[in-house]
């Protein structure tokens, strides 16, 4: 990395700009019509792919992350809770793929945060593009990132035994499931990554609601075991609404009623949370 | 397209905006007449960037009203920001990506096909002399070669109205000239350029007329000529080899120049206006017969020199205070967006 940052350092510039050139680009032209809503989304897609592609590293936090979390569990519960890690897996997987995907939804947040502090968001928010745009394309891109991260902890669920009775078509109507409400739960950072100051703040903030919110739900263990009051907001909890109709897809059949409430808190977190982000990216 | 080149391009009356406890706009008003070069001069937190922020439709204005082409910068915001673009004092691109995907970006966004965005992306590296850089990730850029992109990709959609936010702080003299160069190109295209700055040179240079702004208000406003007349065309500094000569000095020049002599920090330096309600040939026969006159008086001068006024002496001429120095003001500014 060094090596290029020297060789492309001060090469001796005598560019001096010439009338003529400049001419070419400056002389006014007819203004294309404006983008429509999806060509300006997939375009601030686009740029987060680029951004994938240049930095990869970023990509460490949706693969290394969510293999960490399905090997340390496994063997940490599957004993105690289970015969066998590995009946233990049968039952926790769809969970932990759910807990590591929404985990990571809290990136679009800090994602956010620190591209309004460099300058770039000046230059995006004086675009006569859709007003949204730039935020959806944002979330296009991270949706590529939750489904990598879904993709990886199957594999390495598939390789320590995880047989799903859905097959192919269950484990796909599972992760679209997940890929759906994490979209919608984006909003919920996209929000605190504007009305936050630092991308510190923004990681400390979601920790605080992401714990609770996937600890205590089915994820784990089965909730008949909790004590009432902490069943009744297990129960009503997003995260298991998401867990039982993913779990659901993946052994082959649905789960209308989680399936429905999975949704309905979807189209909430979008309406609600996307609406709040709107307003304060209007009024910043 | 309308009045492009014709009538005000901006037209603001009465602005206020606070951040917190600090009011960054005071009731500014400015008109700038399309087709030109308009400069605003002023200190760091003199309330520049908060004006240019509030035109370009990126800050609500607590208070006062602002068109751009006759569009309200609040109500009317999207017929604006179809008209104007801005560079601002912060690299306003994605360092992470090349120069070339950039502009092929927001050649995108601003509704131009693939093979369409391609072509003018090239074309603009070529004209500002990037074409080699072009595959660069553009956090790899020197600050002029920084400075030239973000000017490219403001002028992608050639804009009736170009903001340029300090467009030269920071950069070398030939990045500067550079600069230069494209903002007079810019204009003789027909775009207005409204441009801040904190160098009298610079907007004296480039600016048709000059606004300088203090405390989020206007305090001058005019052609440089008429601003450089009421405030004096210049200074001479003078350093002597003796600083024990100076109170003989200040008499020489006060005699000589007609006007108060400033004693500078430097015990051997001295600093006078010159050219004060006259013309700038004045300016230097004025300055060349006091020199004479100091010689007669058997005073050795080491360090002789005319210039323009620095923002400084612009200040002290118009207010009765320097310009306030650049310190925890802007970083109040910047903690409270």
């Amino acid at each position: 990395m060094s090596d290029t940052a020297i060789t492309t350092g001060r090469a001796p510039s005598v560019y001096m700009p010439s009338a003529e050139a400049l001419a070419t680009v400056l002389a006014p032209a007819e203004r294309p019509a404006r983008p429509s809503a999806l060509s300006a989304s997939l375009t601030f897609g686009w740029r987060a792919l680029l951004k994938i592609k240049h930095v990869p590293e970023q990509l460490f936090d949706v693969t290394a992350f969510p293999i960490i979390m399905v090997l340390m569990f496994t063997y940490l519960f599957g004993g105690a809770l289970a015969d066998s890690p590995r009946a233990y897996l049968q039952f926790f997987l769809p969970g932990i793929m759910v807990t590591s995907v929404v985990m990571i939804t809290m990136y679009t947040g800090v994602g956010l945060n620190t591209d309004i502090e460099k300058g770039v968001f000046d230059r995006i928010r004086t675009l006569p593009v859709w007003r949204p745009a730039a935020l959806v394309g944002m979330i296009f891109g991270d949706v590529l990132r939750y489904v990598l991260a879904a993709v990886v902890i199957l594999t390495v669920g598939v390789v320590l035994g995880f047989r799903p009775d859905g097959g192919l078509l269950g484990v796909l109507a599972g992760i679209g499931l997940l890929v759906i409400f994490s979209f919608a739960f984006s909003w919920v950072w996209t929000f605190f990554g504007l009305v936050l100051r630092s991308e510190k703040s923004v990681m400390g903030t979601s920790m605080m609601v992401l714990f609770p919110l996937t600890f205590l739900s089915n994820v784990f263990v089965d909730p008949s075991t909790m004590p009432g009051w902490l069943q009744a907001f297990v129960k009503v909890n997003p995260i298991t609404q998401l867990v039982t109709s993913v779990r659901a897809a993946m052994a082959g059949s649905m789960d209308g009623p989680s399936t429905m409430w999975m949704l309905l808190w979807s189209a909430l977190f979008v309406v609600v949370f996307g609406t709040l982000t709107m307003y304060r990216y209007n009024r910043r | 397209m309308s009045n492009r080149n014709t009538g005000l391009a901006v037209e603001a009356e009465g602005l206020v905006r606070s951040f917190g406890s600090t009011r960054a706009l005071d009731g500014l008003d400015l008109q700038v007449p399309a087709g030109t070069v308009y400069g605003v001069l002023g200190p760091n937190g003199a309330g520049k960037t908060t004006a240019v922020r509030v035109l370009a439709t990126l800050l609500r204005p607590d208070g006062g009203t602002a068109r751009v082409f006759g569009h309200d910068v609040v109500r009317d915001a999207d017929a604006v920001r179809s008209r104007v673009s801005l560079t601002g004092q912060y690299a306003s691109l994605d360092e992470d990506l090349t120069g070339a995907e950039n502009l092929v970006l927001l050649g995108r966004l601003l509704g131009l096909g693939r093979a369409g965005a391609r072509e003018r992306a090239e074309q603009l590296l070529a004209a500002f002399g990037l074409t080699e850089a072009a595959g660069r990730q553009v956090k790899k850029y020197s600050g002029g070669m920084r400075r030239r992109i973000d000017i490219a990709a403001s002028i992608l959609n050639t804009p009736d109205l170009l903001f340029l936010d300090e467009p030269t702080t920071g950069l070398d003299p030939r990045s500067r000239n550079q600069v230069w160069a494209i903002v007079r190109a810019v204009v003789a295209y027909g775009t207005t350029v409204l441009l801040t700055t904190q160098y009298l040179d610079e907007a004296d240079q480039l600016a048709g007329r000059i606004a300088v702004v203090d405390h989020g208000r206007v305090i001058a406003e005019g052609t440089p000529g008429e601003l450089k007349a009421s405030i004096g065309a210049g200074s001479v500094h003078i350093r002597l080899r003796d600083p024990g000569q100076r109170p003989q000095a200040e008499q020489v020049l006060r005699a000589s120049l007609g006007v108060p002599v400033q004693l500078a920090a430097d015990p051997a330096a001295l600093t006078a206006r010159v050219g004060e309600h006259g013309t700038d040939l004045e300016a230097g026969t004025q300055a060349a017969r006091a020199l004479g006159e100091l010689a007669a008086a058997g005073i050795v001068v080491d360090d002789f020199s005319l210039g323009q006024p620095s923002l400084d002496e612009v200040f002290l001429a118009l207010t009765d205070h320097p310009a306030v120095p650049a310190d925890e003001r802007d970083d109040e500014l910047e903690a409270a967006r």
